[in-house]
């Protein structure tokens, strides 16, 4: 799968080992361009984005933050079996400063909505969201209770949705793969993270009222209330 | 639709036990409602009762606190289900209130405190005033919620139909998204010409007040106590847990958990779903051992229904739950590793046996984790071909040699004995005081386990131990995990080489069973303690009431008590050993 990309580069890497799985080395050690016979085998010749994007998917370090049953799924996913740290994934970080993926596994409740707001809003960019399992993406089987959000999306902009309740680890390997997927399709001169002005968007934590309040729709609320 | 369905004229259980009414004249009366056992107890005398039954009855182990709604009747019912730590049949209690506002009942958590906790859910979901609670404050929802939700005239903010399944969907089919009948197009409802603009919100300051309410001691040198929250997010609290600690210097001079983070509202859903439907549900309590959280729910069902299970299926029930048993343990025994310290390699040894034991599952019941097995009256489809042989080889031949290795491991580690022995120790009558369930209990030396105290399905027929430590610290906490995979491997080993041929359910499988009023509480040792769902059915296609009778939720009441006096870094610790899952915490 190549992507158009916006200008070339001359990057010099040496590689060492076994290093640089998802890069096709035979595509990069054969380019366009003419390389020095006594070079060959030494400098590749990419473009910055996909140096860029290569590294940043091998490395996406989710948060280390589980809400419910999806995330037992998701310490499975970690573990030997399916073994997440094939993907450099596998540094689940407690902290959101230090985290690249938020993966929402479980039931978000009225309750915990300022927390995951405010969460959102401590990770810096670039961050990417994947709503895992049925209760993230839309509510779920618990999606009638007075105390669930009918999905994440409705505070915080989703990337991947996972379906299943639980998703199996191999369906949550899917969606960190679409993730991956995303990261590559990016591109350093569009990157919002890297224009002018804020580098991320906050949004506003909601409240806890008689009933979860979001900020955004207090005009609505009002209105609403006094029809 | 089904009809309602006449009460069985049998079970006039409140026969059983002593005979309060005899021994408690004009204040205690026997329960004599169709369907339904126990004794009604005069409100004002409520505090007697409890004090005669704990200390002359010997009835010291309050299990469950649950409360009613009877709109129709109005008034409030408070329900008490008390065993005896020494083995036995339970008594049950109950008290009845008004229906005014707000409905007061005296509390019982001076005589047991163990109820601390669930009459503050009481409070929270069904509006019960308990007189002389110590701290009675919302508990899963949050301060400043409109409403206490499980009251029958309490509507949620998707509210269609009293009970499913809804008219608009079934049978025609038609697809209605629950935000369409909302005018917020969303899962909230508030208060009519609500204006959020011009309010503040408080839902905090409770709880630091709750917090500060504790006996300063004065020696030595007057240093400042900072508050510090742990949770909702921490790696430490195994989900969406929160603690709220008062520290002098490292030393917690209070505590409070902060729960209702994952508060799924399974009571409210129960209560609208049919019987049947509820069954997946109970899966996502204790998403760990979803597998007992089946059985506890069809025994109660069953008791209702008055049926029994066919004989394969019994031995089938017995397999299953005692696999998750393992599983669950073993996942403790990782997660509490972590807490130590021992980032992650452990939980790997762990998961690894895990797996295979949810590879049975997934073969049995087409889910890894939320399998939805059980079904009243037996399971929903046989063992498929080659899964008993599955079941052998870990049972006779993987798992006992894996659990050794893993002991070996972690039993004669010098850091985890140094960490673990002597810290948060929790002494034998404060575990039954708390009411404690399961390997908390027991590891505090009270040989307690319902399997052999109060036998349920068939296991009678096995031959295990009920294990014990005598020392109620971290490490036999930790320790008695060991001790009871053992066990259930044993009773597993047992269980195969005895499965019967035959059908594996009694009844054909239906989609609306037929229960007659009355009442049922089935209880079963989950791998967390004991499990119990308690049901109040009017004849009606669905459950009156609803109400899980969570160990893990419980067994925080102890939480506090155990960890005051200690260093910060082992509140991590001694929580990570009670064991808690968020699902079933917070329900």
């Amino acid at each position: 799968m190549r992507r158009r990309c916006t200008k070339s580069y001359l990057v010099q890497t040496h590689f060492i080992g076994k290093s640089g799985v998802n890069v096709d080395l035979d595509n990069l050690n054969s380019p366009k361009y003419n390389i020095p016979p006594e070079m060959q085998g030494q400098v590749a010749i990419t473009s910055l984005d996909r140096i860029y994007n290569w590294g940043r998917r091998s490395s996406v370090w989710p948060l280390m933050f589980g809400l419910a049953c999806c995330a037992i799924e998701m310490i499975c996913t970690a573990a030997s079996r399916y073994d997440l740290a094939r993907f450099g994934m596998e540094i689940m970080r407690a902290s959101p400063r230090q985290s690249d993926l938020m993966i929402i596994a479980g039931t978000v409740t009225k309750k915990m909505m300022p927390a995951i707001v405010r969460l959102y809003n401590q990770m810096p960019e670039p961050k990417y969201v994947l709503a895992m399992g049925a209760c993230a993406s839309g509510g779920g089987p618990f999606k009638e209770g007075y105390n669930v959000v009918s999905g994440v999306d409705r505070y915080i902009p989703v990337d991947v949705y996972v379906p299943g309740c639980p998703p199996t680890p191999q369906a949550l390997l899917n969606g960190l793969m679409k993730v991956q997927e995303k990261i590559d399709g990016e591109s350093i001169k569009k990157a919002r993270w890297y224009q002018k002005g804020p580098d991320q968007v906050e949004i506003p934590v909601p409240m806890l009222g008689p009933d979860l309040i979001d900020p955004r729709k207090v005009d609505l609320i009002t209105n609403n209330g006094k029809a | 639709m089904t009809t309602p369905v006449p009460a069985p004229t049998v079970p006039p259980a409140s026969a059983g036990g002593p005979d309060l009414s005899a021994r408690f004249p004009g204040v205690v009366s026997a329960d004599t409602r169709p369907g339904c056992s126990g004794w009604i107890v005069e409100k004002d005398s409520l505090l007697e009762v409890a004090t005669k039954l704990r200390d002359d009855l010997g009835y010291d182990y309050l299990s469950s606190v649950t409360g009613v709604d009877y709109l129709p009747e109005d008034k409030m019912e408070v329900v008490y289900h008390a065993y005896k730590t020494t083995g036995g049949a339970g008594i049950v209690f109950k008290v009845q209130a008004p229906r005014h506002d707000p409905v007061e009942v005296p509390s019982l958590v001076s005589i047991y405190p163990g109820a601390e906790l669930q009459e503050r859910e009481a409070w929270d979901l069904l509006g019960i005033k308990f007189i002389g609670h110590p701290d009675l404050r919302r508990i899963l929802m949050w301060e400043g919620f409109a409403g206490h939700p499980l009251r029958k005239d309490w509507h949620e903010a998707y509210f269609e139909e009293e009970s499913k399944p809804f008219k608009s969907r079934w049978p025609d089919g038609q697809i209605v998204q629950a935000e369409s009948q909302n005018r917020f197009n969303d899962n909230i409802a508030y208060p009519p010409r609500f204006d959020p603009a011009h309010q503040t919100f408080d839902t905090e300051s409770a709880l630091y007040d709750a917090l500060r309410t504790y006996q300063k001691e004065e020696i030595g040198l007057d240093t400042d106590h900072i508050i510090v929250n742990i949770g909702p997010q921490h790696p430490s609290t195994h989900g969406v847990f929160r603690v709220a600690v008062v520290l002098d210097g490292e030393t917690i001079v209070s505590l409070k958990p902060v729960m209702g983070y994952l508060h799924r509202n399974h009571e409210k859903i129960g209560e609208r779903n049919t019987y049947i439907m509820n069954m997946p549900y109970t899966d996502r309590l204790d998403y760990l051992a979803s597998m007992s959280n089946n059985f506890g729910y069809a025994l109660a069902v069953e008791k209702l229904m008055s049926i029994q299970p066919a004989e394969r299926a019994e031995y089938i029930r017995v397999i299953m739950a005692e696999l998750t048993r393992i599983s669950n343990h073993l996942f403790l025994i990782g997660t509490l590793l972590n807490d130590l310290g021992a980032y992650f390699t452990p939980m790997l040894y762990a998961l690894e046996e895990r797996e295979l034991i949810l590879d049975i599952f997934e073969a049995v019941a087409g889910s890894r984790m939320m399998c939805n097995y059980f079904r009243f009256g037996g399971v929903a489809r046989d063992l498929p071909d080659g899964t008993l042989q599955k079941i052998k080889d870990i049972a006779f031949e993987r798992l006992p040699r894996k659990i050794d290795e893993l002991d070996r491991f972690v039993s004669e580690n010098e850091i985890v004995r140094s960490r673990c022995i002597g810290q948060g120790i929790l002494t034998a009558d404060d575990a039954i005081k708390y009411s404690t369930a399961g390997p908390l209990l027991r590891a505090s030396g009270i040989p307690y386990d319902v399997r052999r105290a109060d036998p349920y399905s068939i296991y009678e027929r096995f031959e295990f131990e009920v294990c014990t430590r005598p020392n109620g610290d971290l490490y036999d906490r930790l320790m008695i995990r060991f001790d009871e995979i053992r066990q259930s491997i044993r009773i597993i080993q047992q269980a195969v080489k005895q499965v019967p041929e035959g059908p594996v359910t009694s009844m054909k499988p239906i989609y609306q069973v037929r229960v007659p009023p009355g009442e049922a509480y089935g209880r079963v040792e989950g791998p967390k303690g004991e499990l119990g769902f308690y049901l109040v059915s009017n004849g009606k296609p669905n459950p009156w009431r609803y109400h899980v009778r969570a160990p893990s939720f419980i067994n925080l009441t102890a939480f506090g008590p155990m960890c005051i006096g200690l260093k910060i870094a082992d509140l991590v610790a001694i929580l990570g050993s009670i064991d808690i899952v968020l699902g079933e915490v917070d329900r």
